[in-house]
């Protein structure tokens, strides 16, 4: 097995030196193999989109180490690690140029990592690919590859941006609540495109979910983020026959506390 | 008639300042003052130069070449030092100030008789003014053409991206501040290249005719969006030109009316007043329309 992600011993805290300290992240440690898909769950403010802003390099850490691929990539900066990862943001605006049109978000997703020059930004060859990947996710949008992407409804444009993160066969992708905003249909819909997207392409993915019985149903390894460290690290097996209550109670006996946070039990 | 036509040839000579303006409030989604040193940088640059005897071709490109060392100047200071833009674009122009004086000497150059590109296309037989539509024709369409293939090349997508959405564009591992400097650069170059052209034209440069170049740069481009909405990239840049002709009528005709030229950049600043609440007025016009149906 080949680790895909090492994070060793990482700090983070926010608006230091103000009474407002936040301590986020305590000496988190974790290590991804290729090939898992991991949801994360935790109560609001335990550190997760912290913990992946600090994979992606949105920020700094303040102390330990982060390894892509085997590469050290702690000092990096966005755009350097963006070539190992693909990313889905919370927030549907986020994750695509509204006034790109949806061929022109996908040729940027394309070139992710790689050297842009002064060819063609969208090649004829890329738009024949880019209606093949459109068509599987059956919005009809491969037929509207010119269309502005800011008038594509939010569901659409979560949808696109997944296309694009996994366009170029990411190392890592990170999915942050990305499904939060949308409708429970169109949530449903984004999920099982994910899943079967991590699975065809053979992705290492991390993504959060605020909710237990998604985090259990998707992903091959489930992990719960509490004060900023791991309280629950489950895979395998033990993950398949996980159930809601079993969830509750390792969480209980791992970190001596009761999940306090309604939205995550009634999901 | 006639009058007609010289706005029109002026309109087609600023829309090249004007689109430079469009790259960094639009495109970059930035404010860059800068413009208001780069235009009179490239009016002292292609003056000077040609009063020291260099061909007009070759002083026009100088020219350009300077604004957008200006624009990289602004473009570091913005995104290395982390200037917020507006300071950034007020410093630059100050220093620039300095520069065009250092590079004129005194505080104007005239060209009076000296080799202009209107007058080489003139020699060719045409009227003064035939020369003036031509080589404003012929440039701006130029820079639009040009402009259009960059901004669909990989490099040009970036820098769309990069004003569009920023987080976006670093999660697809493109280096916005490069983009940024980039953009900084073509868009004073722009603006530098339509100083040289206006100073040719008018004979001369002067160190203050930078004054309000943000004003009439914005002004053509919110007069382009007002007339035409919702159009691509090279369509948006040609209304560039008929908002920057039109700003050219509406200026030509109030200095008809008998207006006193001095007061004319009170009269910019009215149009660029106007134009930008456009929308707004607009949209509540429409609100009290649905209204009175109701
Ligand atoms: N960029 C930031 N600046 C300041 N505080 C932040 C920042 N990002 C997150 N925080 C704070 O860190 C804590 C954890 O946030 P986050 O990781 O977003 O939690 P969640 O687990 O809900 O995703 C919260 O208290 C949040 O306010
Ligand atoms: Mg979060």
């Amino acid at each position: 097995m080949t680790a895909i992600l090492q994070v060793k011993n990482i700090h983070k805290s926010f608006e230091v030196g103000t009474v407002n300290e936040n301590h986020v992240l305590k000496g988190l440690t974790l290590t991804i193999e290729k090939g898992e898909f991991v949801t994360i769950i935790g109560g609001n403010g335990a550190g997760k989109s912290t913990l992946l802003n600090s994979i992606a390099g949105s920020f700094l850490v303040d102390s330990g180490s982060i390894h892509l691929a085997g590469e050290d990539v702690t000092r990096q900066k966005t755009a350097e690690r963006a070539k190992h990862i693909g990313r889905v943001f919370q927030d549907p605006k986020m994750g695509t140029a509204t006034r790109l049109s949806i061929e022109e978000n996908l040729a940027v997703a394309y070139k992710r990592g790689k050297k842009r020059g002064l060819s063609l930004g969208v090649k004829e060859k890329q738009r024949v690919e880019f209606r093949e990947r459109l068509k599987q996710l059956d919005l009809n949008l491969e037929s509207r590859l010119k269309m502005e992407v800011g008038l594509l409804s939010g569901g659409q444009r979560q949808a696109l941006t997944l296309l694009m993160a996994a366009l170029q066969s990411p190392k890592l992708l990170l999915l942050d609540e990305h499904t939060a905003a949308l409708d429970p249909k169109t949530s449903k819909m984004v999920l099982d495109l994910t899943d079967k997207i991590v699975k065809e392409e053979q992705l290492t993915a991390m993504m959060i979910t605020h909710n237990m019985e998604n985090a259990i149903e998707y992903g091959n390894r489930l992990i719960m983020l509490h004060n900023g460290q791991i309280a629950v690290d489950v895979k395998g097996k033990e993950k398949q026959q996980m159930t809601v209550p079993d969830l509750l109670e390792l969480f209980h006996k791992n970190s001596g506390n009761r999940v306090s946070d309604d939205a995550l039990i009634l999901g | 008639m006639s009058i007609i036509l010289s706005s029109i040839s002026q309109g087609l000579l600023w829309s090249i300042m004007a689109i430079g303006v469009y790259l960094t409030f639009r495109i970059l989604d930035i404010a860059d003052l800068t413009a208001e040193g780069s235009f009179p940088l490239g009016a002292a640059v292609c003056a000077s130069l040609i009063v020291a005897g260099l061909s007009p071709l070759l002083s026009t490109f100088i020219a350009l070449f300077c604004g957008m060392l200006a624009g990289v100047v602004s473009g570091l200071l913005h995104t290395k030092l982390r200037i917020p833009a507006l300071l950034t674009g007020i410093l630059t122009m100050t220093g620039l100030y300095s520069i065009n004086l250092r590079i004129m000497g005194k505080a104007n150059v005239t060209l009076l008789g000296k080799e202009t590109l209107m007058r080489t296309v003139q020699s060719y037989g045409l009227t003064s003014r035939m020369s003036v539509l031509i080589v404003g024709l012929f440039a701006s369409l130029l820079v639009i053409f040009l402009l259009y293939l960059f901004f669909n090349t990989e490099t040009g997508l970036a820098i769309r991206s990069t004003g569009d959405n920023e987080a976006m564009s670093e999660a697809n591992g493109i280096h916005t501040n490069a983009m940024k400097i980039i953009g900084y650069m073509l868009s004073n170059g722009l603006i530098a290249l339509s100083g040289a052209l206006i100073a040719q034209n008018n004979s001369y440069a002067d160190i203050g005719m930078g004054i309000g170049t943000i004003v009439i740069g914005l002004a053509s481009v919110i007069i382009g969006e007002v007339l035409f909405h919702q159009l691509s990239f090279a369509k948006r840049l040609l209304t560039i030109v008929i908002g920057s002709i039109v700003y050219r009528l509406i200026i030509d005709l109030v200095l008809q009316l008998g207006i006193d030229p001095q007061d004319i950049k009170l009269f910019s600043a009215l149009i660029l007043a106007i134009a930008l609440s456009t929308p707004l007025i607009k949209k509540k016009s429409k609100f009290k329309l649905k209204q009175a149906i109701k």
